[in-house]
């Protein structure tokens, strides 16, 4: 057995395949809870630059209140959260903002503004980073090159109404990369889509990952867009990482928790 | 018993709401101080609060100033005092009914959109996307919104009036053949400040009121889809109700006010 079952609230020691390198993102003993509901139990987590890192875990397991804990969306119980060397909890909001604009986050339902263009849709996050940008006035070259990215140049003056879900979920990344983050955060980057726009999502995925050289955490319950694009797969089972390996290691899993994941 | 229970949790509830409304009241005055302001946005929700609403608002400030002419007449006429009709349709407008009829018009309008609106980027994840694009989505879709209501309801309250009392005029003149220029000169001589200040003031709690209700409920929907038809509708119904309590107590002190 290749892959690693793990102890509640422990990691694999990856020290020594990354060279001492630090992570750029660290979660450590993460909890957070609902009322009665403990949704996240002890979850540790580490990525590393450069890195393509899938979780999986079933609907309601508690994914998506992780990645939003980690953008400082909301505030875990206990826990220790650090991205790029920043312990979240300890960030003002201005430090917070500046940390933000290094991480992209692609959300589950594409979650572009409804009364704006797509072109406004691209220009938004770019009204507080400017900065960043090295103060430029006319935003369309990098509008139109977020595009291109993510091939629908010509869509930048529909409405969101007017895309189909596919196109949506585009611009939507390409809304995240409009600032050129370090680590993007994809929640379920595929769930809703048909089978073949999901393939494109996935490979696009993988060739702004080539083009930009980010990292990325990607939360999935879509086994197929987890083998085609992790390079390391943390499973969440019952709030805690119950196994870490490569998907070729965990798909070959004896165990019954982590052989439900890879059942078709 | 279980009466009584439910009675008590119902009362806590509403004591609750009424916490969390005052507390989102301050906030607002809060970020609304704090630079950067949004003055584009703030711009734009003016001029869809208050240019989209004018229709409507005329529309049925014209209905009301004429229905009520035409309702008062045979009374008044029957006591030999329908002289006194451009006096008593001018205060009644002026200082109660246009005010009431238009706010309670803006809070369907204007509160249910803002619940239906904000409780749907709350729901497909929008608000969390300004959030983390560096944009704090309180002050750019809540601060923005009630600033903008709050602005425009004395504006569409003064609108309202003129249309009611234009529409006044013209039952008068073509009923009792009496000129515009003789029913708007009697108008303004019965009308005082003590008459137009308390009604102008009071528009601007009213438009506070129905920002306020309409974002609170927006901003914290839940339950999914289901969850921006409850918000739309208790922003209306909330609003409503809250524009009354408003009114009594601006009447209220505007008559302590009066006997000083």
């Amino acid at each position: 057995m290749n892959y690693n079952m793990l102890k509640k609230g422990q990691i694999l020691n990856l020290e020594e395949t990354h060279m001492g390198i630090d992570p750029v993102i660290d979660i450590r003993d993460l909890r957070k809870s609902f009322g009665e509901n403990h949704v996240l139990n002890g979850f540790s987590l580490k990525l590393y630059k450069g890195e393509n890192l899938v979780v999986m875990g079933k609907s309601g397991s508690g994914k998506s209140v992780m990645i939003k804990c980690l953008v400082g969306l909301m505030l875990p119980d206990s826990g220790f959260i650090s991205v790029m060397g920043k312990e979240i909890k300890t960030l003002d909001r201005k430090t917070l903002d500046a940390l933000r604009s290094d991480i992209g986050f692609l959300f589950q339902g594409s979650a572009l503004y409804d009364s704006m263009t797509v072109r406004e849709n691209l220009e938004f996050p770019m009204r507080r980073h400017k900065e960043k940008l090295g103060n430029v006035v006319d935003t369309t070259p990098l509008v139109a090159e977020a595009l291109e990215n993510v091939g629908l140049a010509h869509t930048m003056d529909l409405m969101p109404a007017e895309l189909s879900g596919g196109m949506k979920r585009r611009v939507a990344l390409a809304r995240t990369l409009i600032l050129k983050p370090k680590i993007i955060l994809y929640d379920e980057p595929t769930s809703g889509l048909d089978p073949i726009t999901a393939k494109e999502i996935i490979e696009l995925m993988r060739s702004i990952q080539k083009k930009y050289g980010t990292s990325s955490l990607i939360i999935t319950h879509d086994v197929d867009c987890a083998r085609v694009i992790s390079e390391r797969m943390v499973l969440l089972v019952d709030g805690v990482n119950y196994a870490e390996g490569t998907y070729a290691e965990l798909s070959k899993s004896t165990d019954p928790k982590v052989e439900a994941f890879f059942k078709k | 018993m279980a009466y009584a229970v439910q009675a008590t949790k119902r009362l806590k509830q509403f004591f609750v709401e009424i916490g969390e409304l005052s507390d989102f009241s301050m906030r607002f005055f809060k970020e609304a101080l704090k630079p950067p302001y949004e003055f584009k946005e703030l711009l734009r929700q003016c001029y869809n609060m208050g240019n989209r609403s004018l229709v409507l608002v005329g529309v049925t400030g014209f209905i009301i100033g004429l229905v009520l002419t035409l309702q008062s007449r045979p009374t008044l006429i029957e006591f030999g005092a329908v002289s006194w009709m451009p006096n008593m349709v001018g205060i009644s407008i002026v200082r109660e009914i246009g005010p009431v009829i238009t706010a309670l018009i803006c809070a369907g309008r204007i509160a249910s959109g803002i619940g239906a609106e904000l409780g749907s980027m709350r729901v497909t994840e929008q608000i969390d996307a300004m959030e983390v694009s560096g944009t704090n989505p309180f002050k750019y879709l809540v601060v923005t919104r009630i600033a903008a209501t709050t602005l425009m309801l004395p504006l569409l309250v003064i609108f309202g009036d003129m249309v009611a009392l234009y529409g006044s005029a013209l039952v008068e003149n073509i009923k009792g053949n009496v000129s515009f220029q003789l029913y708007f000169n009697t108008v303004f001589d019965a009308l005082e400040f003590g008459d137009l200040i308390p009604a102008t003031v009071k528009s601007f709690f009213f438009g506070f009121t129905i920002g306020l209700v309409g974002c609170y409920k927006g901003y914290y929907s839940k339950k999914g889809t289901a969850g921006v038809g409850v918000a739309a509708n208790t922003a209306v119904v909330m609003a409503s109700l809250l524009l009354f309590f408003v009114d009594f107590i601006a009447v209220f002190v505007s008559d302590i006010f009066y006997e000083l």
